[in-house]
């Protein structure tokens, strides 16, 4: 298929008095709540999808904070008791050798997040910025962000893991640290940001800042 | 113009005329390159039976042991319920309610829904009724399903005791490692706009596409 010259070529719903079905594709007439087809919300606002965007952002920058602070696990050991953070427990897989699964854990609990958290502040500014990125590009990163981001959440299930499984009376138990509740929130409120962004968005921006 | 002849691109908004797309061709948006259509033959079968078989091997995992403990002549064993449960005392009794939400119940609801939606048409028959509005359901809970990114959970835990104690693997842990296979060749089966064009002409009553 041919890479457009520019996208004045392009016909849109929204100019055409329509608006498309963001789950199905199907056109109604301007002003439908509902889609005929499949019965989803049909809207395309800048305003209310990028207020979205930023306020599950702003939830999930706050919940990571503690995230970070707080321990994730609680390991008793003998009655001597440890107390391990996200950092802390990366730290101890590379102690231990296995470099392998810290960088996993590295990847999925620090990395993920934070360039998540820049990845959509980046496609939310852009919207209104002339951006720097093209519009081919930025639907990249868009549809990475969407589809990498729910695998931050292997750290709390290693959480749930641990506790379930170690629980060896004296010799070893394990418990979940406050952590894990902020880190989960923390995942879910960004998954739920980069839901509210409507990609279309930047489409209609590309041609408002061409013409 | 019949709205019903025309489609909306869902990443960009362009229009496009809803042809008739030739079997085992893909149609993409020519503005931003979205798959818009990819019919398969057999593939609303292929979706059905991948999602039974995902459904099976979830209440597989969910019922059968799954991680034994071994160390200094203590022993434990879990299941997946035993780790659902692991929050359920004092403040994080929320928490351990989501865990069971993202890797048994979500998941289950999804591949019912499927199942739901693709099985009566793999058969032949009209789809079910309300089909439309149960796809969409499928769909919304997708990212929330997250029983393939449990089992990578799991790998990592096994890595951090096996300082500490033996481990003894139950079928369930197996059971979830293929599920984390069929999971991903569902998902690489299904094209959303091919599955709902094909309940859209088979609600109204032509019988092929
Ligand atoms: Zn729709
Ligand atoms: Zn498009």
């Amino acid at each position: 298929m041919e890479p457009p010259e520019n996208s004045q070529q392009y016909l849109t719903a929204a100019e055409a008095g329509l608006v498309g079905c963001r789950a199905c594709g199907t056109v109604a007439p301007r002003g439908t709540r509902v889609c005929p087809c499949c019965q989803s919300r049909l809207e395309l606002s800048e305003t209310a999808s990028l207020q979205r965007v930023w306020a599950w952002l702003i939830a999930g920058l706050i919940a990571y904070i503690p995230a970070n602070i707080y321990p994730m696990l609680r390991t008793v050991t003998f009655g001597r008791a440890s107390e391990n953070t996200l950092m802390g427990g990366i730290l101890e897989l590379l102690h231990h050798g296995s470099y392998g699964v810290a960088f996993i854990v590295f990847f999925a609990s620090i990395v993920i997040p934070i360039a998540k958290f820049l990845a959509i502040a980046f496609l939310a500014l852009s919207v209104r910025k002339p951006p720097t990125l093209d519009t081919h590009g930025r639907l990249l990163l868009y549809e990475v962000v969407e589809f990498i981001g729910r695998w931050s959440m292997i750290d709390v299930f290693v959480v749930a893991i641990l506790t379930a499984l170690v629980q060896l009376d004296f010799a070893a138990a394990i418990s979940p640290g406050i952590a894990a509740v902020s880190f989960a929130l923390s995942v879910a409120f960004t998954m739920l940001a980069a839901q509210s962004f409507d990609p279309r968005l930047m489409w209609l921006a590309e041609k408002r800042d061409e013409s | 113009m019949n709205l019903d002849q025309i489609i909306a691109c869902p990443v960009c908004d362009a229009l496009h005329h809803d042809q008739d797309v030739k079997k085992h061709s893909t149609a993409k948006c020519a503005r931003c390159g979205t798959v818009l259509a990819a019919p398969k033959s057999g593939a609303m079968t292929r979706i059905a039976m991948l999602s039974l078989t995902a459904l099976i091997l979830l209440i597989a995992a969910a019922c059968f042991p799954f991680l034994a403990l071994e160390a200094q002549g203590f022993s434990h064993r879990a299941s997946v319920l035993d780790t659902v449960m692991a929050f359920s005392s004092g403040p994080m009794a929320p928490l351990s309610l989501a865990t069971g939400f993202l890797i048994v119940l979500l998941p289950a609801a999804r591949y019912c829904a499927l199942i739901y939606t693709l099985a009566p048409m793999a058969i032949g028959w009209r789809p079910a009724p309300q089909a439309a509005r149960v796809y969409t359901w499928a769909e919304r809970l997708k990212p929330w399903a997250m029983a393939e990114i449990f089992i990578i959970g799991v790998a990592v835990a096994l890595v951090k005791v096996s300082g500490l104690a033996r481990v003894e693997l139950g079928p369930a842990f197996w059971a979830f490692a293929a599920l984390l296979v069929v999971t991903i060749l569902t998902d690489s089966a299904i094209c959303r706009l091919t599955v709902r064009k094909t309940l859209k002409i088979r609600s109204s009553g032509q019988s092929e596409i």
